[in-house]
């Protein structure tokens, strides 16, 4: 039972990162659905760079950066040039899949070395608590500290109340004399920092070597993830919880003898997802509330 | 004068060998499901290509296509590979059998070798390597290995190949350690890595303290090595993936039967041997188309034991599915008989020893 | 700093110039990773655009490539004229194929000729209802209809799955994931030309989908539902002012897409596969959207637009067996040229300014 609150906890990083990540970008104004581009740069940098120099540690540095690169590209057009956010997003996806698998070819399949865990002393001798929570890798301990300090700086600060007041209303946030272009820009680029952070978890982590395509849709779930969590920090974890929680579920389902075509089993994460947003975009009051009005919409100064 | 006939004639001959080693090189074309960096499946294919070109030099010119998807596409990357000259196309994923059939029809001149299928023509030949010797010797390995008796299986598909390893698997299994049983995870893909990784530790969390895959990538096998089970490579030596966790791997020699197409098409003799579609070549451990590595992480009576084993499969004097076989359901299929190749094409049960019942 | 301001009136010309720009960037930008990757930039080029098409049947092949692109972002087209970010093409595309599959391998003995189209018309029936479900969630629910029709593309190809490995396998497959062959009656033909025979795989498949794309084009143009659609687009105030219902719009358009993708799926097994298969497509739906906005998001477009995301993808093919690049350089390839088309959108309908003067917002 431990091992699997392990494996549900270790599964939920890159889809916890990603998703943060994408929450602010959203708390904007702005919709990058090129998470999983992003996402695959990430993690094909961060497999080359721990492959051609052996340290972990630059392999997570240069994931993150080329997350955030690749990220410069969309806020370059969807912000600058003011093309479509959705149309400007999937072509990164595209793209990103499509240059991921081509710089990373002569690395398929080449073993990478592990990011260690690091157990925390005293604390994780706790029993049962102690292994689930304090023997983990230094980016979990990182992934779960960036949402609290997300929820703070978005709701506590100043400079986040800028950011939502740019996400709630950009004309007007324009006339108050704030630069709506550089803020959402400077959110989107966070967004990618977190989505190539978080792809570079998979090779660094959890499957030690650079596969074509290896996030298989986790940025897309990372993008369900922020409509779960309306648009709230503290409750990006627990979503990704569930959700790696029912990924896993359906394993241990099969490993039983569960008696269920395993196709219906595998499709519950997505069936799941479908019923949670219906049941967080109903209330119509609630997600107006948290949801950034200006959402994807276009913004051109002095229209 | 007879003698001098004899001599033109040799002359004559000779000449012409002469000139067609001069002639333009065969060109052998070969088609992947996934790309050769998987380390498994498409991988063991690169690597007979890479034997055959280095075996034949300027004789043969090869070209591959990697990530060809089975359906459509296929059908038109095997129909352009005819039409660029290739005059002999390895199709090397199951998915690829109609659309071989189909373009082999437009081309009746062309040599086609379809991997792992069942339909054939006259200028369609199968090729298939009986992967389920090395599973039963794995199964052996791992009842001898396991403390928790708990075995954990990572499947792709419930197609009879798979089927047919599962069972091998357990009744190798059985043969050393009766009280060990099988649980399947069917992964329901061929090559996903975080998914094969998952199902891994569920398996481990499970108690499972030693795993076999029948999917394409390493993933299994690196959550081994990070949780200390044990596990087996697939297709191809994966032990740069998991030094102490692989116990041995199962490897694939495709260049054998691809030589045999290869020395056929060269001296002309290919589309005789195939005629009527009676080309099929299943070949095993005897022949050489199936090894197994080096074992290693096991103490040295299991690896005496694992070791006699793979050595009576590879003599051919042990039978992997040598009765008696009996269902996990109870129903018994063989008593002291050995199973037919038809027998395991339609195999659609589980052993004695595999928990739970194949999808649909 | 870039300010964008924009022009008064839109000229047809520059309409018509952006894609050919566009196109004309990917190009170079093609020429500048090739060199950079180590690969003859020129040879690539012809290996990419120019040697897919050198031959008769290789021109029909890249029509059969196309047509399900052509009919998918001609439905496409509706769904983002009016805002409604569908991008669960491949989904509803399955369910066409599950659809008519259903019907065909109920009438395996028969050879009546209205097989075929009672399968296009109960296609169509199985798209529309695959995407309607995130059109009824959003208007009933508030649902994000962007991320429901993607889910539903995974749910539905192990739906497809399931059926192809269970209760519809063909019990002749020694186990092996294929439903029966299709009765000849429910297969379409190739296109025969007297005197000159089959034209490769050309099939009548491609005409229906040239036949649709124009038929759309007349509904969004020249009828009272494709106005209300546009409009729609345009500003949804001015709308719902017209006394156009926005929910209407939604069902309507999630329908229509929904039921070109249900076809595509329908034609694709038809015409090129037989039988149903796990796999039946191969991000044709996700595709189609980038067909779409080479459109510019117009369904007579979507066929010269086609074609030529069809051409991408067969080159993707052609450079790697006679140079042995990898294919992924095609989802690059996509990628800029979507990317090109977007900036080309914004220079058609903005005057750029260019101003690096400080304080000037």
């Amino acid at each position: 039972m431990l091992e699997l609150i392990i494996a549900v906890i270790l599964s939920s990083i890159p889809i916890m990162l990603a998703a943060t990540g994408e929450l602010v970008v959203e708390r904007s104004g702005v919709l990058n659905l090129g998470v999983e581009g992003m996402m695959l740069m990430g993690a094909v940098i961060a497999s080359i760079t721990v492959i051609t120099t052996g340290s972990l540690f630059l392999a997570v540095i240069f994931g993150a950066l080329s997350g955030l690169l690749t990220s410069i590209v969309f806020g370059f057009f969807a912000l600058v040039l003011a093309t479509n956010q959705v149309a400007t997003g999937l072509a990164l996806t595209i793209f990103g899949t499509g240059l991921s698998g081509l710089i990373g070819a002569e690395y398929v399949g080449k073993a990478i070395q592990r990011l260690e865990a690091f157990n925390i002393p005293i604390l994780s001798n706790i029993p049962y608590l102690g292994p689930v929570l304090f023997s983990h890798n230094i980016l979990v301990y990182f992934s779960f500290i960036i949402v609290f300090i997300v929820g703070w700086f978005l709701l506590k600060t100043k400079s986040g109340l800028v950011l939502r007041a740019v996400g709630n209303n950009h004309d007007s946030a324009h006339a108050l004399g704030y630069s709506v272009v550089f803020i959402r820009f400077c959110s989107v680029m966070f967004g990618g920092l977190m989505a190539g952070l978080g792809g570079a978890f998979l090779p660094l982590v959890l499957t030690p070597h650079w596969a074509e395509g290896m996030t298989a849709g986790k940025g897309w779930i990372a993008l369900a993830l922020v409509v779960f969590a309306s648009w709230r920090p503290l409750r990006i974890p627990i979503g990704a919880l569930l959700f790696s929680g029912i990924t896993v579920m359906q394993l241990v389902g099969q490993a039983r003898g569960w008696a269920m075509p395993s196709q219906f089993l595998s499709m519950l994460p997505y069936l799941a997802t479908i019923a949670v947003l219906v049941i967080i975009s109903r209330n119509k009051e609630f997600s107006i509330i948290n949801a950034p009005a200006s959402l994807g919409k276009l913004f051109i100064a002095g229209k | 004068m007879k003698k001098l006939y004899t001599i033109l004639l040799i002359s004559i001959s000779s000449l012409f060998i002469a000139f067609s080693s001069f002639a333009a090189p065969l060109k052998v074309g070969f088609v992947y499901l996934t790309t050769p960096g998987d380390h498994g499946w498409t991988y063991a294919h690169e690597r007979a290509r890479v034997i055959l070109e280095e075996k034949f030099g300027d004789k043969i010119e090869t070209t591959y296509v990697e990530n060809v998807p089975e359906g459509p596409d296929a059908t038109r990357v095997i129909r352009e590979l005819a039409n660029q000259g290739n005059q002999l196309i390895f199709t090397t994923s199951f998915g690829y059998m109609d659309p071989t059939i189909k373009v082999a029809k437009e081309f009746p001149d062309k040599h086609f070798v379809h991997v792992t299928g069942y339909k054939r023509s006259d200028n369609v030949a199968t090729s298939n390597i009986r992967f389920h010797e090395g599973r039963y010797i794995q199964g052996v390995a791992a009842g001898l290995m396991t403390k928790s008796n708990k075995i954990g299986y990572i499947a792709s598909f419930p197609i009879p190949e798979v089927i047919m390893g599962i069972n091998a698997f357990t009744q190798g299994l059985k043969s050393v350690n009766s009280d060990a049983t099988v649980s399947v995870i069917w992964a329901m893909t061929w090559y996903d890595p975080g998914k094969e990784a998952d199902a891994a530790k569920v398996h481990i969390a499970e108690g499972a303290d030693v795993l076999a895959q029948h999917t394409d990538t390493p993933a299994m096998l690196q959550t081994a090595e990070e949780k200390g089970a044990y596990g087996f490579g697939q297709g191809s030596d994966m032990e740069s993936f998991a030094p102490k966790a692989q116990l041995f791997a199962s490897v694939n020699h495709w260049d054998i039967s691809y030589i045999e197409h290869i020395e056929a098409a060269l001296d002309g003799t290919w589309a005789a041997k195939a005629a009527g579609g009676n080309w099929d070549t299943w070949c095993s451990m005897k022949d050489n188309c199936l090894s197994v590595t080096e074992l290693k992480n096991m103490p040295a009576d299991a690896t005496a034991k694992v070791q006699a084993v793979a050595d009576s499969i590879s003599s051919g004097s042990f039978d992997v599915f040598q009765g008696p076989i009996i269902t996990n359901e109870g129903k018994v299929v063989a008593g002291g008989a050995t199973l037919n190749d038809g027998d395991l094409w339609g195999m659609n049960y589980y052993v004695q020893g595999v928990i739970g019942k194949i999808p649909n | 700093m870039i300010t964008l301001s924009p022009r008064s009136n839109i000229s047809f010309s520059l309409t018509l110039l952006t894609p050919i720009i566009a196109i004309f960037f990917t190009l170079v930008m093609g020429l500048i990773i090739f060199s950079f990757l180590g690969y003859d930039p020129l040879k690539s080029l012809y290996y990419f655009f120019i040697a897919p098409v050198s031959r008769p049947d290789q021109v029909a092949a890249l029509a059969v490539k196309a047509c399900p692109l052509i009919l998918i972002a001609s439905g496409l087209v509706f769904c983002y004229r009016s805002n409604i970010w569908n991008i669960g093409a491949e989904g509803q595309l399955v369910f066409g194929a599950i659809f008519s599959g259903w019907l065909a391998l109920n009438f395996l003995e028969s050879n009546s000729f209205l097989l075929l189209p009672c399968m296009m018309l109960v296609a169509i029936l199985g798209g529309m209802f695959w995407a309607l479900i995130p059109a009824i969630l959003k208007i009933r629910f508030n649902t994000n209809e962007i991320l429901v029709s993607l889910m539903l593309t995974y749910v539905a190809s192990l739906f497809i799955d399931f059926l192809v490995r269970g209760p519809w396998r063909d019990p002749m497959s020694f186990g092996f994931p294929l439903t029966p062959t299709y009765s000849d009656a429910a297969l379409i033909d190739r296109v025969y030309i007297p005197f000159v025979g089959y034209i490769g795989q050309l099939h009548y498949g491609v005409f229906v989908a040239l036949f649709v794309s124009v038929i759309l084009w007349f509904v969004l143009m020249k009828m009272l539902p494709g106005f209300k659609i546009r409009v729609t687009g345009e500003s949804s105030s001015a709308a719902i002012f017209a006394g156009f219902n926005p929910s209407h719009v939604t069902i309507m358009v999630m329908c229509i897409s929904g039921g070109t993708a249900g076809l595509a799926g329908m034609i694709e097994v038809s015409a090129n596969i037989g039988q149903l298969q796990p796999n039946i497509s191969f991000g044709y739906g996700f595709t189609a959207i980038i067909v779409a906005f080479l459109a510019r998001l117009n369904p007579l477009a979507a066929i010269p637009a086609g074609l030529i995301v069809a051409l991408a993808e067969l080159g993707g093919d052609s450079v790697q067996i006679s140079m042995g690049m990898p294919k992924v350089v095609t989802g690059v390839f996509k990628g800029l040229l979507l990317l090109s088309l977007l900036a080309g959108e914004t220079f058609n309908r903005y005057h750029i300014k260019f101003d690096f003067k400080k304080g000037n917002k």
